[in-house]
């Protein structure tokens, strides 16, 4: 019988074999290029839809956070309806109106408990309307009017002028501050500062502009709002349905004990008796991350099913052209075994030069995927993607986990192959 | 290098004398099923060869040549019967097994060079080390004596398809011969060459015997048999003669 080698020796064998297939795989390949990249088509598509459904996924979590900071991650919503589908409307649909009055109480309360994990309670009633100022008109914009403690709720920055003040305010003076892209848009090239713009037929003076904020997703700006003083939006718009308040937290990494402080508040505010539900919903922006999970879901799965689909389709591209390979050098490796090659040689030569080929094709769908990223980032600077390196770490997975599974077979059956027969065959 | 070629026919011929048993092949018998036949290929072969023989296997074809030389290469296994290399049980060896015997023990020689064609005269050399897991540098050293010793010094970095087939031959033979092993094992080797290229081949085999190397050739041209200190004719699976050649 054969002496047996040691480890380190058969380690060594091993390595140099290993090396030796990866040359051959690469000469092959180079021999065949324009059969090796068609075979990896598959798997470039795969791979590409794999990253960019990775990048779509990752830039939706990232823009989502980003927006959520730009809304004011420490703020609570206290309001009639959920966010969100509700089945049983008419549990909400008799809720009584929230009330300015309501923020009023709520604040006398936060001031009167110790340590209270709540700041500040600010009114806010909004709705959608078209803003004029001359002859331009601007549809579309969330027009709201709150109090001038709306500027401790907002950690958002002037491009010019002030909010407005408490005498302002409780004057139901009839002064704005405007969005970035509505005073750009009313106000184009010059200073908004001082002009009126009119919402629904009355004047307001605009007293400032906001910073540029940018889009929530892409999908709601920031941008395109109108504040004015509560005093002066009621004058306009009936602010029984829709009223809501907003709750500023002192320490957002507390939000959920803030929130349980606010139900209870609330339920004082509202009078309301022991056993009774609550007839107010105290909404939050993480809220909002579970309305994107279906979003996330359906792209998830359409890549999903892209990806594997073509994977599929790759990797029985790739099982083929391995059985091209193996039929064609049956004579190859008739010579190799001969010259001492063991199965578990040809087995790794095959694998190799299968994965090689997937991996090559993994390059260059990272490759693509990146170019498509770069695209969408320079062409929609709105639109969040975000390309990562876990998603290249991924991708190679992949290419290499389907290139041994096609090239699995056809190796396994030159690894079995009869020297004489592969030897004899022409 | 190799010397310069002595003229054959008068060349004194060295007969080394016979070193231990290498092979000894005891009423080997291989059958074939060719669809619904079988085919006998040997009816029971008894060979002994010596370290140090320079022997020819002769026969027409479908004499079982082919059959003993894979047998004896241990390519094949037998039906029935016993093969002992070095005094190792053959018939009973698993693929893998098998496959280090011949990395170590056999160099072959086909009829049709059996290079790769995308790799250069070194790697082609190289290529048992290899398998036997030599470390590269090592492995390149003994290549490129190996190539030196047929005379292919100059073309260490050619692919095949630079080289003539004398040339590609010699590669081949460089090859069986860089592991050192205790048989070379040539199926036709001037096969696929001119007569005069053949005979240049044949002479590069004298040389390696007398460099000390066990030598079985496979062949059915007399000529080549010539060259042979010794001959076996088979005849429908069997040896139908063994004798000393000479002047």
């Amino acid at each position: 019988m054969i002496p047996p080698i040691p480890a380190m020796k058969t380690l060594a064998r091993f390595y140099y074999e290993f090396t030796e297939s990866i040359r051959i795989a690469w000469a092959q390949i180079r021999a065949n290029k324009m059969r090796s990249v068609l075979t990896a088509l598959g798997v470039i598509i795969g791979i590409v839809a794999v990253t960019l459904m990775g990048t779509a996924i990752r830039g939706i979590d990232t823009g989502f956070q980003n927006s959520l900071a730009m809304l004011g991650d420490d703020v609570l919503y206290v309001q009639r309806w959920p966010w969100g589908p509700v089945e049983d409307w008419w549990n909400y649909v008799n809720r009584p109106p929230i009330l300015v009055t309501d923020a009023e109480k709520l604040n006398r309360i936060i001031e009167n408990t110790p340590n209270s994990l709540l700041e500040i309670a600010v009114p806010v009633a909004g709705r959608g309307s078209s803003v004029k100022a001359g002859d331009s008109s601007v549809d579309g914009i969330y027009v709201f009017g709150t109090t001038a403690d709306y500027a401790r709720i907002s950690g958002v920055d002037y491009t010019e002028g002030r909010l407005f003040n408490d005498l302002e305010a409780s004057g139901g003076r009839s002064v704005c501050v405007l969005g970035y892209d509505v005073a750009e848009a009313l106000f184009p090239g010059r200073s908004a500062l001082g002009g009126t713009v009119t919402v629904g037929g009355h004047p307001l003076t605009v007293i400032g502009v906001f910073a540029k904020q940018g889009e929530f997703l892409g999908l709601f700006s920031f941008d395109n709002q109108l504040v004015m003083p509560l005093n002066a939006y009621r004058k306009m718009f009936s602010i029984r349905r829709s009223t809501d308040l907003r709750v500023k937290v002192t320490d957002k990494t507390h939000l959920q004990e803030g929130k349980e402080e606010l139900v209870g508040a609330m339920r004082r505010v509202r009078g309301q008796l022991p056993g009774e539900r609550d007839n107010f919903t105290i909404n939050e922006q993480q809220a909002f991350k579970a309305q994107l999970d279906p979003v996330k879901t359906a792209i998830a799965l359409a890549g999903l099913f892209i990806t594997g689909l073509s994977l599929f389709v790759g990797a029985i591209g790739i099982m083929n052209i391995t059985f091209v390979s193996v039929k064609e050098r049956t004579k190859e490796i008739g010579t190799r075994k001969a010259l001492g090659a063991r199965r578990r040689t040809i087995l790794l030569q095959f694998l190799i030069e299968a994965v090689s080929i997937c991996l090559i094709g993994g390059t260059i769908g990272m490759v693509v995927a990146y170019a498509v990223f770069l695209g969408i980032h320079f062409q929609m600077p709105n639109f969040p993607v975000q390309f990562s390196p876990d998603l290249v770490v991924i991708s190679m997975l992949v290419s290499v986990v389907t290139g041994i599974i096609s090239g699995f077979a056809p190796a396994w059956g030159a690894s079995r192959l009869d020297p004489v027969v592969a030897l004899r065959y022409e | 290098m190799i010397p310069p070629p002595p003229p054959a026919t008068n060349a004194p011929r060295t007969v080394r004398p016979p070193g231990p048993l290498v092979i000894d092949i005891e009423g080997v018998t291989k059958l074939y099923r060719m669809g619904a036949e079988i085919v006998h290929a040997l009816r029971g072969v008894t060979l002994k060869v010596h370290r140090n023989e320079y022997m020819a296997i002769m026969g027409p074809s479908g004499s079982g040549k082919s059959t003993l030389m894979n047998m004896l290469g241990c390519l094949d296994t037998p039906t029935s019967g016993h093969y002992h290399f070095n005094s190792k049980d053959v018939s009973s060896m698993s693929d893998d097994e098998l496959a280090s015997i011949r990395n170590r023990e056999i160099g072959f020689v086909f009829q049709t060079f059996n290079l790769l064609p995308r790799s250069t005269s070194l790697h082609n050399v190289e290529l048992p080390l290899i398998y036997a897991g030599l470390p590269p540098a090592d492995r390149r050293e003994q290549a490129r004596k190996a190539l030196e010793n047929v005379g292919l010094g100059d073309r260490m970095l050619h692919k095949p398809n630079e080289l003539s087939g004398g040339q590609r031959q010699r590669v081949a033979i460089a090859r069986a011969l860089v592991n050192h092993p205790s048989i070379i094992l040539a199926d036709e080797p001037t096969g696929n060459l001119d007569s005069k290229t053949g005979e240049e081949i044949m002479q590069l085999f004298d040389h390696i015997y007398e460099q000390g190397n066990t030598i079985i050739v496979v062949t059915h041209e007399e000529d080549i048999a010539r060259h042979a200190r010794r001959a076996i004719r088979l005849h429908d699976g069997l040896i139908e003669s063994d004798r000393m050649t000479g002047n």
